[in-house]
């Protein structure tokens, strides 16, 4: 393993992209993708940056090859039980932004989901 | 190509213009220069780890036909995880049916461990790879005895943070950490607590020689996950492993019943 390309979950998970590409191509019936719309959840256990840095390199060879991968990023959401009401966090241990507590049911940030595709 | 407006320099697969579905619109030929593609937008909402969970929910289906409890053992190289499951099946295989699967880059000494209990242990190499999936893992079932009844440990690369989002269609994920690592490591590596049921605290018995705080540990867990239990213990010394295997007991019940 070279210094250069570190493990990374990113890699893997850029294969579960492109080969999600593929089964679109496939049962939707087209040849070539310009650009992929990718959300990401603050709670996602995701780098973007990783992402992007893999993307080009899984993508070659596949119908995604040369598209243009676009992150959306998704706050991360969760409801306080002692304010009851719903907050932002940036993360997993995050405290309520209001009034500090840590009893946080999370409702929205952790999903690593294809919005949209530019294809022909 | 497309013979028709000629615009077809980006398609190279086959091309049925007698599809209702055909894109071109040829109500506005040549509205686009010839050498710019026509093209669509497709909306999807598909998660990228879609695959993984296919496998991952097969082998739930698998685990849960057979009444198998199984645990998804994560933490970082040199917790003391493979030493804790030796002492646990040694301690258990008389009373239940007992299979490990071991995750690691490279080696079967892990698995050579195991097997050296007496009990059935298959080694996965991820090579490259940083974290086992469920894919691996649905394979790594052919080649262990069929065992019913009882508990599967599934080893992790030692990682705390790869593994984390990969499910492998456990019952629970258990994070190892030991007390010559920080008892920050919670607030450090999130996603890992956040994914995990239980938090085993290991190598209590050098609580002693060590600035590790139990209570802070704790207290930094449940910041990340409220739900989250705890147990503290030594696989050197044997204490506090009772606690440990009586929570794998009360889970092959759980299932069994």
């Amino acid at each position: 393993m070279s210094a250069s390309t570190p493990p990374m979950h990113e890699m893997s998970l850029c294969e579960g992209l492109v080969q999600s590409l593929e089964e679109q191509a496939m049962t939707q019936g087209f040849h070539k993708i310009f650009a992929v719309w990718l959300e990401i959840g603050a709670l996602a256990t995701v780098e973007p940056d990783a992402m992007l840095f893999n993307y080009d390199i899984v993508a070659r060879g596949t119908v995604a090859e040369g598209s243009k991968l676009e992150i959306i990023a998704v706050p991360g959401k969760a409801w306080c039980m002692n304010c009851s009401t719903p907050v932002t966090i940036s993360r997993h241990g995050d405290a309520c932004p209001a009034c500090g507590s840590y009893q946080l049911q999370l409702l929205d940030g952790e999903q690593m989901r294809i919005k949209q595709i530019e294809v022909a | 190509m497309c013979s028709i407006c000629g615009c077809g320099e980006h398609e190279t697969l086959e091309h049925d213009h007698h599809d209702d579905h055909h894109h071109h619109d040829h109500g506005a030929l040549h509205a686009h220069a010839a050498d710019l593609p026509v093209t669509r937008m497709v909306q999807i909402e598909q998660n990228i780890m879609a695959k993984n969970q296919r496998y991952a929910d097969a082998n739930r289906q698998f685990f849960a036909e057979r009444k198998l409890f199984v645990i998804n053992l994560v933490s970082s190289p040199g917790s003391g995880k493979t030493s804790l499951l030796v002492k646990t099946v040694e301690a258990l295989k008389a009373e239940m049916p007992v299979a490990v699967i071991e995750g690691d880059q490279q080696t079967g000494l892990d698995a050579e461990r195991i097997k050296a209990t007496g009990v059935a242990a298959w080694q996965i190499n991820t090579g490259k790879g940083c974290h086992l999936d469920a894919h691996a893992v649905g394979h790594a079932m052919d080649h262990l005895p069929e065992i019913k009844n009882g508990v599967l440990f599934i080893e992790n690369v030692g990682n705390l943070v790869c593994p984390a989002g990969f499910d492998l269609g456990e019952a629970h994920k258990v994070v190892v950490l030991s007390t010559t690592e920080g008892e920050d490591k919670p607030l450090k590596y999130p996603d890992m607590f956040h994914a995990a049921d239980l938090m085993i605290l290991n190598k209590s018995d050098l609580l002693p020689y060590v600035d590790f705080s139990v209570a802070k540990a704790e207290t930094y867990a449940k910041q990340v996950h409220p739900g989250i239990t705890s147990l503290t213990l030594s696989a050197r010394s044997g204490e506090g492993l009772e606690a440990w295997y009586d929570w794998l007991r009360a889970g092959v019940a759980r299932v069994s019943a």
